[in-house]
């Protein structure tokens, strides 16, 4: 056995001796700094989809403010209804996660699968809903490409003038592509969740040690931040006309 | 990382979550009032408020003590900023577009 190996065994069981978690790593002084190092990777990559997810939110806004009348016309076809309640499922979403938090640091282990469930629950009628209004939006032939259709449709500001086509289709491209973008992060999130759910399953959360809740609860706050933004930026351009 | 001293955080996250609901009401029906261009600069700024809130609070941040993580994440919003508002300044600057 090289002298590493021996040093590494000597060090696991010198650990487990004085009673440290087996979940901590040797190269981490304490698990209070392996914890934080996790975190701190995770916002990190954080910091990446904050770019990522920024790229297209100015790539719309940049548009918008070329296009405003034949977005906020846009705008007005895609329902706000639905929009708004997909937001209230993703904050309640992520109130479910920091319950499941709070279970493992409580050692309640029947709370955190439920609030693992329900996180899960909300993330899927979050695309359910999403799916309900891309399907309008097929019908309305409001896809971008081959039939794309917006015709004859009133400006709301000025109802005698009718939206640019084309303009619209811009909107409609940015609608799809931010949504989808942030739906195939919600996908993503679901099957962290899985895992999640999984590992809670066969007991591996302790008060000690919950650090992938964590990490995966960060992930998941992002994915609702990102739609706080998208809410109110597609579906609420200017409803008051 | 244990404090056995702390009090729970549930009253807490209970707030927060009637906060964002109630946000999200209140930019449903801020749109609906005419504003005429503050609309946007409303519909942004309860945004913002939700965002803080979700980060501050459900992301642990407002806890958090090591000074490198506040600096990553004080970062990551300058470099948004940047990113949103020299690019908007270039092509709000142009006159031929």
């Amino acid at each position: 056995m090289s002298d590493s190996q021996a040093a590494a065994v000597q060090g696991v069981a010198h650990g487990e001796a004085h009673g440290q978690n087996p979940a901590l790593l040797h190269h981490f002084a304490d698990e209070e700094q392996q914890k934080n190092a996790s975190n701190f990777g995770m916002w990190i990559f954080l910091a990446t989809e904050v770019m990522f997810f920024g790229g297209l939110f100015c790539a719309y806004l940049i548009y918008r403010g070329w296009y405003f009348a034949d977005f906020a016309a846009a705008s007005t076809s895609i329902d706000a209804l639905l929009g708004g309640t997909n937001t209230a499922v993703l904050i309640c979403s992520s109130l479910t996660v920091v319950l499941a938090i709070w279970a493992a640091q409580t050692s309640r282990r029947g709370l955190l699968l439920a609030m693992l469930a329900l996180t899960m629950l909300f993330g899927c009628a979050f695309l359910g809903i999403k799916g309900i209004e891309y399907k309008d939006k097929f019908e309305e032939h409001h896809v971008p490409g081959a039939s794309f259709s917006f015709d004859h449709v009133s400006v709301p500001s000025h109802p005698d003038q009718y939206a640019d086509p084309r303009h619209a289709q811009i909107f409609f491209a940015l609608y799809f592509i931010m949504t989808g973008l942030h739906a195939l992060h919600m996908i993503i999130g679901l099957g962290i969740f899985t895992w999640l759910l999984w590992m809670a399953w066969k007991g591996r959360f302790t008060p000690e040690y919950h650090t992938p809740l964590e990490i995966g609860g960060l992930y998941w706050h992002f994915v609702d931040i990102v739609w706080i933004y998208l809410f109110p930026l597609l579906y609420l351009i200017d409803r008051h006309k | 990382m244990s404090d056995h001293s702390k009090s729970s955080p549930l009253p807490t996250y209970f707030a927060v979550w009637g906060a964002l609901l109630l946000g999200t009401a209140l930019t449903y029906e801020a749109a609906k009032l005419d504003l005429g261009p503050f609309n946007a600069a409303v519909a942004l700024i309860i945004a913002t408020t939700k965002a803080l809130l979700v980060a501050l609070f459900f992301m642990h941040l407002k806890g958090a003590s090591e000074k490198l993580l506040k600096l990553v994440v004080i970062s990551t919003v300058f470099f948004l900023f940047i990113l949103l508002a020299l690019s908007m300044a270039d092509y709000g600057t142009r006159l031929w577009s």
